[in-house]
């Protein structure tokens, strides 16, 4: 079954990786634009709905994925890779559009929310489908010293379809107003609609892709698998290597990843109160300079192993994630900015029934700003005559918001986000190649598909919920979530470091 | 070391089980104090955990002490 790598690899590259970052896009809109969503489709005071928030929230992602992982892995090692990750991209293009097609709450009752819920669980599923089959088309097309790099590609694809899907909101945010935004049919659901767009290309390229040689072989010599799942995971030899897969590399990528990307926004907005636009800038930027080292790392992979690359970005989270996010907080300590010297932009006072609520907008030397919220609750106090006299309790404990930085502060932050993103780069940019390389053709997709779901959507995408818990259970130490993402990150590196090979295995084509 | 992974995968799902404990709340606001994110990550993680017992096992009895080369192998 001898195979040459055939001319035009930069045309396989780009059809794969152009439909795995759309559906990575596709997902992420949903994410990032929760807050409208819950608000159109979910809204507060209907526990029905609310029901089913939680679950568009945490089965599309944890349960829906891995079974889209072994039903679309399944079906691409029985019917071949490319029909199946187009039909993948298909259902995922067609159920974000669909998204943003479904009127609100306020029209249609609690049909809106169920609708939603079902086309998300379809998203999760084919999200689930989707990257196992690049991943694997593309390795099965690339020479094998060049696997590291030529997968690597497809490794950037998550990342950047999370700066699309950022830079899409963005920009429709920034030529609206906020009311325009947030209605019923208002620029929220642009991007959704925007992705018709992008899957239509994106097919239509598919479309014209052939099939993987080393499969269209196997097919053509009748050797291809009869039951994947049960070759996958019912044999010892096989099954101990998802095993490995997933506790020595993958789940310890995966929070590498949420934590470097995902976490790092979603402290920066919610626990420093960095302004909406500036903490999305400041990831918008890390990733645009950390991303051309997806691809050093794959290519590196190529010469010295893939084993200690993922391992050091795993290790390097470790030993860096706690002082990383001390600074973070540190240097978004309102109280420290306010003992510079400072100028009042604006004061608002709101003169309630029992309180005054008082808005101040500060702004310092540097061009940091923020708003510091006070509030004066009044209290009653008799006097001797027993006539209640109203006095003003002074509030100890202001709220400060909108936290803009100075260009030196803001570029600070970029390169804290970037270094996180590094360690991304070097735990996730290998990861494709070598499981590819972990398993033989007839079973790769199923094999390769599981695992990696397992890893990134499960462990990784836990790492808000179990960062709340851990902030809800311990509150004294506001980094107590990030045990979480160490933890797991140390446990596969131990695991890895013991058990996993760096040889390079060259021939894939079994 | 197999030991070792052995005993921590019945520790994941004592901690999930303790902290569903805690936390679920109807007064609650926040996604822990709801039920069906506990359900969900107790159900996908119990088979997790049960897999990371199996790794050890296989650790132990030295599975992984000579990986497969081929898929011949496997």
């Amino acid at each position: 079954m001898a195979y040459k790598p055939e001319k035009g690899i930069g045309k396989i590259i780009f059809s794969s990786s152009l439909g795995t970052l759309i559906e990575w896009y596709d997902f992420y809109i949903f994410g990032m634009l929760a807050k409208t969503i819950s608000i159109q489709f979910f809204p507060e005071g209907n526990s029905s709905a609310a029901l089913l928030s939680t679950l568009a929230i945490f089965a599309a992602g944890f349960l829906v994925r891995p079974f889209g992982a072994l039903f679309f892995g399944r079906l691409g090692d029985l019917v071949g890779r490319k029909y199946t990750f187009l039909l993948t991209l298909i259902l995922m293009g067609a159920s974000t559009f669909l998204i943003g097609l479904v009127p609100g709450y306020k029209t249609i009752g609690l049909a809106a929310p169920l609708l939603v819920l079902l086309l998300r669980l379809i998203q999760g599923l084919a999200l689930g489908g989707e990257y196992g089959g690049a991943a694997t088309y593309i390795a099965e097309h690339a020479p094998a010293e060049k696997r590291g790099y030529y997968t690597s590609w497809i490794q950037t694809t998550a990342t950047l379809g999370l700066f699309v899907a950022l830079g899409i909101i963005l920009l429709v945010k920034a030529n609206m107003s906020e009311v325009a935004f947030n209605a019923e049919w208002g620029g929220w659901r642009y991007p959704f609609w925007v992705s018709i767009l992008l899957v239509g290309l994106s097919i239509y390229i598919r479309l014209k892709m052939k099939e993987s040689p080393m499969y269209a072989a196997l097919k053509a010599e009748g050797a291809t698998s009869i039951n994947p799942i049960k070759e996958s995971f019912g044999h010892k030899a096989n099954f101990k290597m998802v095993l490995l897969a997933l506790f020595g590399a993958v789940m310890g990528q995966g929070v590498i990843w949420y934590t470097g990307q995902f976490y790092a926004q979603s402290f920066l907005e919610n626990t420093c109160k960095v302004d909406f636009i500036q903490s999305r800038s400041i990831l918008l930027w890390a990733i645009a300079f950390a991303t051309p080292f997806f691809l050093f790392f794959g290519w590196l992979s190529d010469k010295i192993g893939r084993k200690w690359i993922m391992l050091a970005g795993m290790l390097l989270g470790v030993i860096f994630y706690r002082p990383i996010f001390s600074i973070f907080l540190k240097d978004t300590d309102a109280k420290e900015w306010k003992k510079q010297d400072l100028v009042i932009i604006k004061s608002d006072t709101i003169h309630l029934v029992l309180s005054d609520s008082i808005t101040t907008k500060y702004k310092n030397y540097d061009g940091a700003k923020f708003i510091e919220i006070k509030k004066d609750t009044v209290t009653n106090i008799q006097n001797m005559n027993n006539v209640i006299i109203k006095t003003y309790k002074y509030d100890v404990k202001p709220r400060y918001i909108n936290k803009e930085f100075g260009r030196k502060r803001y570029i600070k932050f970029i390169f804290l986000v970037w270094i996180m993103i590094i360690f991304v780069t070097m735990a996730y940019s290998p990861i494709a190649a070598f499981l590819v390389e972990m398993f033989p053709t007839k079973i790769r997709y199923t094999s390769m598909s599981l695992p990696y779901h397992i890893g990134n959507g499960v462990f990784g995408g836990l790492v808000p919920f179990i960062a709340t818990l851990l902030a809800t259970t311990f509150t004294k130490d506001p980094l107590v979530g990030l045990w979480y993402p160490i933890g797991v990150a140390f446990l596969c590196f131990i695991i890895g470091a013991f058990y996993l090979t760096n040889k390079i295995n060259n021939d894939v084509n079994d | 070391m197999g030991i070792a992974w052995i005993t921590i995968a019945p520790a994941i799902i004592y901690i999930l089980v303790m902290g569903a404990i805690h936390n679920i709340n109807d007064a609650g606001t926040k996604d822990i104090n709801k039920p069906i994110p506990w359900v969900i990550i107790i159900t996908i993680f119990t088979p997790i955990a049960l897999g990371l017992m199996i790794f050890g096992y296989y650790a132990l009895t030295g599975e992984y002490d000579k990986p497969p080369e081929r898929s011949d192998e496997l």
